[in-house]
């Protein structure tokens, strides 16, 4: 029996990839019972807000979006060993990344203050930022490994061999975004 | 014999059932006894021998006429018991309504039977009479949790689900007295959601229908009793029509005394029981949602006593 | 020049403490030792779920019995079965899965060694937080709060209106942790599968043990976030006001069904495949044959992953589904018997023509076998829903799942016990003591189960703490709880078995049954890196090429 490294052309997936992508199929298989129950729900309530008390967040959705360009940008960079570009763009996703958050905790000011729509107001109510805050959820976890990323690039840790690394959190925010769009289009596109 | 066997149907769609499943049982027994000679034979005459030599058998890896046969026959079964199954589930499922047929709502509580029947003005509890020989249509509905309708001489069970209106027929084809229970976990005391299910003969239903639909007896003797019931808690759950007495959280008591049971079942209809049953729910069906209402020896005799001209 | 004493420590002479040795097993990564730690907790819980189905079959032996209140017998049930699903069968699978899988393909530990201890002391905490209900909280029926909303927790049970106590938060946050204890190593178990495979070993050479946890972990991912998913709507429900599954302002009770179901039936088909792979595994080996139709086997079990994500329904026959709704999950569930009874031929295929040798593992795989087909056929029955309509929430269902779960699933999690046993301790079993543990629990499995069949016909629904005489239950009920004396026995052999093989058993060697996969081939028990050097496969059954030069297998795959 031979070693593998007499054997190159043995070449097997990447298991970060791997174990990413399937972290995704999970991840999906949740925001879809959470996405069912919207759809099924919707125009449901007996009383109070509707969906149509809702606006569209286009400059939320523009945010988030452009920060999976900023992000791709910035993995690439680290790959070529630009440190500085990396971290400039890096920095970039993460602002754009709160900038979404934020948008959002003031949307839901909005609605809470001025529309009276909490959880427990009705089943749009529930629905609604149950599915919403679950996104949003798992964009705070993306942000906070983010900066912890970013903090570690700060004291020079972060280099042109940690690309590979740094690219399934790339993975993980990409997939963050492309579930924003599912939740768009069935909150503010499909439900309204 | 078994009053609650499913081999032993009186009623269209409990026969309707049985009929399939006799088709679907000797499919399986004959899937069985093949596959299961065929495994004890191979485990007897493959079994390695005193004398064995050591060597290995020959290596076979698979083949395609006995996989492909191995793969049709299954499809084949599974495609006449498919359309076998799917005819009757339309049948029974999508049954029209005939032109006598009779309409009854259930509503499922934790632990009893709430009986309406719109087109008579009765209300009723734990106790449902029919007519023999034409359809009664069951619109099931629960005040709580789920609950589910099963008398299996009658039909196959449907679930009572809150927010969730369901539709059962039967159509019994003898007179008598059908037994079930609650076939869906409802809490501390599903066990003791037992049915009873009585036939009538046409006259005896129209007599029976027309009994319930009358206001409740007024008889002045138990007229302490009478004030002891509306006077306590009794009112909030109990209704007696005639009476101050409107409560919907537990069974209508107008007519009690012509129920044979007391508590869906628990106890049978005696004097005894029912004081019993008034002084303490709990002895009989621990976790019942009726109070024991603290009442007096003295109240409970009256009480009882009144209750029990509620024929 | 004079040497220096180096003082090297010999660990044979002098032992290492206790606590290093503790502290050793309590921060392992090593994919073999946690594979052990979560077969002994699966075992541990094993016998404690099993006490918890003596006390529900004691109260059960005769009508009107009053051994235990009815809100202990609610708890016992519901403890019943969420511990044997999720403490006692899932660990015990993720336990075989660990330990085996990366020696089968020949790697030296799982993908993500930190990720797999973390997934086991979650489903480890987990575990203990749901049995700390018996003790903590306010309990409302002096048993603790344990929950009593059964295993699947149907809605409108749990809201707070119907269960005010604890007891449904027990429930749903034990889950919530050990859920995502089983999706960590479900991708350990994927990740190590596709990415870390030795030379030579193909997807179409993997063992058929392989390919089966495979599938089982993709199950996994798209099944038990489902669950996920519906406890967290579950806990908005009770804790945030929500409305997800309040019938009383306008939410449905179907809804929490179709989540929970969702879940609930590839949940199934995630312990019944590991089962298989065990079948798979020792059939051939105490056959002396290779296994029949590898591929087709692939692709049954892959069909069967498939299909069973779309069968969930069939456990809501009675809810009031529309007549099309109903017709096409007969379909789907009729449908999957096809690949699922393809298996049960193959492994039949496999023994004709062989030379088979009653070991205690092909002992409990007849038995299998046998079992199987039977609770295979009375799922055939439950699958015609008319027929469901009356056998539904029955104990015939119970007599069906009970078939499936301890007829099928624990023959084989036993078959593969004493298999693999030589391969992790190094000793062998005791033979006889196996064999008394097999004839001892077959007799009890068929006393209690068999039985368990009649009264779901005769019309006895499940879940009820008494019942009442006069219906023909009463018999069927009293045989059904002697079995469970033989069973207990059975388990105690077992248990026995395994504790004093490990103190006096004979030295097994690497290979004491003549076998043809990888983990055969390292020392019993495997160093900690497993192999000394990676292996080089050619064919499916590297050990046969190598024990059988003129007629490798590679020549025939």
């Amino acid at each position: 029996m031979s070693t593998a490294s007499a054997n190159p052309d043995w070449v097997l997936p990447d298991r970060g990839r791997v174990g990413m992508f399937s972290l995704f199929a999970s991840e999906s298989a949740i925001f879809v019972i959470f996405i069912v129950a919207y759809l099924f729900y919707a125009g449901k309530s007996v009383s109070g807000p509707t969906a149509s008390v809702l606006h569209l967040p286009v400059v939320l959705t523009v945010c988030l979006l452009s920060s999976s360009w900023t992000i791709h940008r910035a993995v690439a960079a680290l790959r070529r060993g630009e440190v500085g570009s990396f971290a400039r763009s890096w920095v970039a996703t993460i602002v754009l990344g709160a900038v979404f958050l934020g948008g959002t905790a003031l949307e839901w000011r909005h609605l809470i203050r001025d529309e009276g729509l909490t959880i427990r107001t009705n089943l749009f109510g529930t629905t609604y930022y149950s599915l919403v805050g679950l996104h949003a959820f798992h964009v705070t976890v993306g942000l906070i490994a983010l900066a912890t990323v970013a903090l570690l690039t700060a004291g020079g840790r972060v280099k042109r061999e940690h690309a590979a690394r740094v690219d399934l959190l790339g993975l993980y925010w990409h997939f963050v975004d492309v579930v924003w769009i599912a939740v768009f289009l069935v909150v503010y596109v499909v439900g309204r | 014999m078994s009053p609650t066997s499913i081999f032993a149907p009186l009623s269209t769609p409990a026969e309707s059932i049985f009929e399939l499943s006799i088709l679907v049982l000797a499919i399986a027994a004959a899937i069985f006894v093949i596959v299961a000679a065929l495994l004890v034979y191979s485990v007897v005459k493959f079994r390695r021998k005193r004398n064995d030599d050591g060597r290995e058998p020959a290596q076979v890896y698979g083949s395609l006429q006995v996989e492909l046969a191995w793969t049709i026959t299954p499809v084949i079964i599974v495609l006449v018991l498919f359309l076998a199954s799917a005819r009757v589930v339309f049948a029974v499922q999508d049954a029209p309504r005939t032109k006598d047929s009779l309409e009854v709502t259930v509503v499922g509580h934790q632990f009893w039977w709430e009986y309406r029947y719109p087109g008579l003005k009765v209300v009723t509890a734990n106790e449902l009479h029919v007519p023999v020989g034409m359809r009664t249509f069951l619109n099931l509905l629960s005040a709580d949790t789920d609950h589910s309708f099963w008398v299996p001489r009658l039909a196959g069970k449907t679930d009572l689900i809150p927010n969730h209106p369901n539709r059962m027929w039967i159509e019994p084809r003898e007179t008598g007295l059908y037994l079930g229970q609650c076939a869906q976990y409802c809490g501390t005391q599903h066990a003791k959601m037992l049915l009873r299910v009585y036939v009538d003969s046409r006259e005896d239903f129209d007599r029976w229908a027309r009994q319930q639909a009358a206001a409740a007896r007024d008889d002045g003797r138990v007229a302490e009793g009478r004030r002891v019931f509306e006077q306590t808690a009794c009112i909030n759950c109990h209704t007696v029509s005639g009476t101050a007495a409107n409560g919907r959280f537990g069974p209508d008591l107008t007519h009690l005394m012509s129920r044979g049971t007391l508590g869906a079942g628990v106890a049978s209809n005696t004097p005894e029981n029912l004081r019993a049953w008034i002084r303490r729910p709990d002895d009989f069906k621990p976790g019942s949602l009726m109070p024991p209402m603290g009442l007096s020896e003295s109240q409970l005799d009256a009480v009882t006593a009144y209750l029990s001209t509620l024929q | 020049m004079a040497t220096t004493d180096v003082g090297w420590i010999d660990a044979r002479a002098q032992p290492r403490p206790l606590v290093d040795r503790l502290q050793d097993w309590v921060t392992t990564v090593d994919h073999k030792r946690l594979g052990i730690l979560y077969v002994g907790y699966g075992l541990l819980f094993l016998v404690i779920g099993g006490i918890e189905a003596t006390i529900l079959r004691l109260q059960l032996v005769r009508p009107h019995n009053g051994f235990v209140s009815p809100q202990v017998f609610n708890q016992m049930f519901t403890m019943h079965g969420t511990t044997m699903i999720f403490f006692v069968a899932m660990p015990i699978v993720f336990g075989f899965a660990n330990y085996l899988v990366p020696l089968m393909i020949g790697a030296r530990d799982m993908a993500f060694p930190r990720l797999n201890a973390f997934s086991f002391w979650l489903t480890a905490f987990s575990g203990l937080f749901l049995y700390f209900s018996f003790v903590g909280g306010f309990g409302l029926y002096g048993a603790g709060t344990a929950p009593d909303v059964g295993w699947f927790a149907y809605a409108p049970l749990t809201a707070k209106t119907f269960s005010p106590g604890h007891s449904t938060d027990y429930w749903a946050l034990a889950l919530l942790v050990s859920g995502f204890g089983s999706i960590g190593t479900a991708i350990n178990i994927i990740v190590t599968t596709l990415s870390m495979r030795c030379p030579g070993m193909t997807l179409g050479r993997m063992p058929l043990l392989v390919w089966l946890n495979l599938v089982m972990a993709g199950l996994v991912i798209l099944a038990v976030s489902p669950l996920t998913a519906a406890q967290i709507m579950l806990l908005v429900d009770r804790y945030l006001g929500g409305h997800f599954f309040d019938t009383q302002a306008g939410g449905s009770a179907v809804l929490w069904m179709h989540f929970f179901w969702v879940f609930g039936h590839p949940e199934v088909y995630v312990l019944v495949l590991p089962a298989f792979a065990f079948a798979s595994e020792i059939i051939p080996v105490f056959s002396r044959k290779a296994m029949f139709g590898y591929p087709v086997m692939v692709a049954a079990t892959v069909a069967i992953g498939f299909i069973s994500m779309s069968v969930w329904a069939h456990h809501m026959f009675t809810v009031g589904m529309t007549s099309a709704g109903n017709t096409f999950f007969v379909l789907t569930t009729m449908a999957i018997a096809v690949p699922t009874g393809i298996k049960i031929f193959n492994w039949l295929a496999t023994m004709w023509g062989g030379k088979i040798y009653f070991k205690a593992p092909m002992l409990f795989c007849i038995a299998f076998l046998f079992q199987f087909l039977v609770a295979g056929l009375t799922g055939v029955m439950m699958s015609s829903a008319p027929f469901d309509w009356q056998l539904g929430n029955s104990y015939f269902v119970v007599a069906h799942f009970h078939y499936v779960i301890v007829g099928g699933i624990l023959f084989c999690i036993f078959a593969a016990f004493y298999y693999w046993y030589p391969k992790v301790t190094g000793r062998m079993y005791s033979e006889t003591l196996a064999k008394a543990h097999f004839w001892l629990f077959v007799i009890g499995f068929h006393l209690t189960f068999d039985s368990m069949h009649v009264p779901g016909l005769l019309g006895m629904p499940r879940r009820i703490y008494t019942y009442e005489p006069g219906r023909g239950w009463d018999t069927w009920n009293l045989v059904t709880t002697i079995g469970v004396a033989f069973q207990a026995a059975g388990v105690l052999a077992f248990v026995f078995n395994l504790v004093r093989s490990y103190v006096r058993g004979r030295p097994a060697g690497s290979d004491p049954w003549d076998a043809w996969t990888l983990e055969w081939s390292t020392t019993s028990p495997p160093p900690e890196y497993n192999y000394a050097s990676v292996p080089v496969v050619k064919s499916r059954r590297p050990l046969w090429d190598l024990k059988h030069p003129e007629d490798p297998d590679w020549k025939y795959e």
